[in-house]
C-alpha cells in the first residue's frame, strides 16, 4: 500500500507487533521471577528491563552475576550478546537514517529483536513509503511490544519467590535460551558456530571468571564467518 | 547474594553500552556501509554466545549440585529439537517444559 498514511502505518505496525507478545510473555515474566530469586530488589529488577530492554543479555548478565563472575566479564559477555543489534542498526539506516536526531535516538532505544523483525520485513516490501510513514510504522510495532516487556517483568517480580520448588524453576532459564537457539540455526554456518561455542565453553569451563565463554564466543563467531565464506565460494 | 554496587554497575553500563550499539549506525555513523567482514562476524554473535552459556547449565545443573540429570538433559534435547524442527520459540519452550515435568514426575 504505497498511499499509506502515518496513522494507518502506525496501526499496521501495531498489528505486526502483537504476535511477538506470545514469545515475550514467558520471557518477561521469567526474567522478573529469576531476578527476584537471585535477590534483586523490585526497583533494580524493573530498572534492568527498562534501562537495558534486551532479554537475552539480561538473562546472561543475571546468570553470570549469580555465578559471582567479575563485573567486567559480566559486562563483556552480556554486551557480546547484544552486538547483533549493531547489524540491526546498520540495516535500518537506509530506511530511517534521515529521521530527526531525537527520533533516531528513540528508535535506537526501542530497537529489539521483535521491532527489528517487523520493520525490516515491512520496509523491504513497501519501498514506496516515505520517511514519516516508516517512522510511524516503527513506533506502531514498538507500542505493543516494549511497554509489555516492563509490565511482564513486573508481574514476574511480584510472583517472584511464590513459585513452589517442584516447578524446577532453576531450569526455566536454560530452557528459554535453548528455545531461542533452535530457530537461530538457519544455515550450516550458524550450526558450526553453535557447535564451536558449546564445545569450547565445556572444554574451557575450568578457566576462572567465565573467561572461557568469551574465548568460545569469539572463536565461534570466527568459525561462523569462515564457514559462510566457504559456502559462498562453493555455491 | 549479588552486591548492590555490582547490580547497579551492570544495569547502568550494560544499558549505556547496549544503547550505543543500537544507536551506532542509525545515529552516529549515518549512511556509510559496514565492511562485509564485520557484518559477517556480527551475524553470528548471538549463536556464538548463547549455546556456550547454556551448555554447562544443562550438563552440570546447579539444582543437582552439578551432577548430570536425566529430566533436565531430556528437556534440553526436546527444546532444541522442537526449536529446530518448528522454527518456533514458543513451541520449543512448551516442549521443554512438558518433557521436564513429565520426566521429573515419572522419576519422582
Amino acid at each position: 500500500m504505497p498511499a499509506a498514511t502515518a496513522k494507518s502505518a502506525f496501526w499496521l505496525g501495531f498489528r505486526d507487533g502483537v504476535p511477538f507478545l506470545l514469545v515475550l510473555a514467558p520471557f518477561g515474566i521469567l526474567f522478573g521471577v529469576a531476578a527476584t530469586e537471585a535477590g534483586l530488589p523490585l526497583l533494580e529488577t524493573m530498572l534492568f528491563s527498562i534501562v537495558v530492554i534486551a532479554g537475552a543479555s539480561q538473562f546472561s548478565a543475571l546468570q553470570l552475576m549469580v555465578d559471582a563472575t567479575p563485573t567486567l566479564i559480566v559486562l563483556a559477555t552480556a554486551l557480546a550478546v547484544n552486538l547483533r543489534m549493531a547489524m540491526y542498526s546498520a540495516s535500518l539506516t537506509p530506511y530511517l537514517g534521515q529521521a530527526r536526531l531525537w527520533q533516531r535516538a528513540l528508535i535506537a532505544y526501542f530497537l529489539v529483536d521483535a521491532t527489528y523483525a517487523c520493520a525490516i520485513s515491512r520496509f523491504e516490501r513497501e519501498p514506496g513509503w516515505d520517511l514519516r510513514t516508516r517512522v510511524a510504522y516503527f513506533f506502531g510495532a514498538v507500542a505493543p511490544v516494549c511497554p509489555s516487556w516492563y509490565v511482564l517483568t513486573l508481574i514476574g517480580a511480584l510472583i517472584g519467590t511464590a513459585i513452589p520448588a517442584w516447578l524446577a524453576l532453576d531450569f526455566a532459564v536454560p530452557i528459554c535460551f535453548l528455545a531461542m537457539i533452535g530457530p537461530m540455526l538457519r544455515t550450516l554456518a550458524h550450526l558450526a558456530a553453535a557447535l564451536t561455542s558449546v564445545t569450547l565453553a565445556l572444554v574451557l569451563a575450568f578457566v576462572p571468571y567465565s573467561l572461557g565463554l568469551l574465548v568460545a564466543a569469539l572463536a565461534a563467531m570466527m568459525v561462523g564467518a569462515w564457514v559462510e565464506t566457504r559456502m559462498e565460494r562453493a555455491a | 547474594m549479588i552486591g548492590t554496587a555490582t547490580i547497579w554497575t551492570v544495569i547502568v553500563v550494560l544499558g549505556a553500552g547496549t544503547f550505543l550499539i543500537r544507536v551506532s549506525f542509525l545515529g552516529l555513523i549515518g549512511k556509510r556501509p559496514l565492511p562485509a567482514w564485520v557484518l559477517r562476524h556480527l551475524r553470528y554473535t548471538a549463536v556464538a554466545v548463547l549455546p556456550g552459556l547454556v551448555a554447562p547449565l544443562v550438563l552440570w545443573p546447579a539444582a543437582t549440585g552439578g551432577a548430570p540429570d536425566l529430566a533436565r538433559g531430556m528437556a534440553a534435547l526436546a527444546t532444541v529439537g522442537i526449536g529446530l524442527w518448528s522454527r518456533n520459540v514458543l513451541a520449543a519452550m512448551v516442549a521443554g517444559a512438558v518433557v521436564l515435568y513429565s520426566v521429573l514426575a515419572l522419576a519422582g
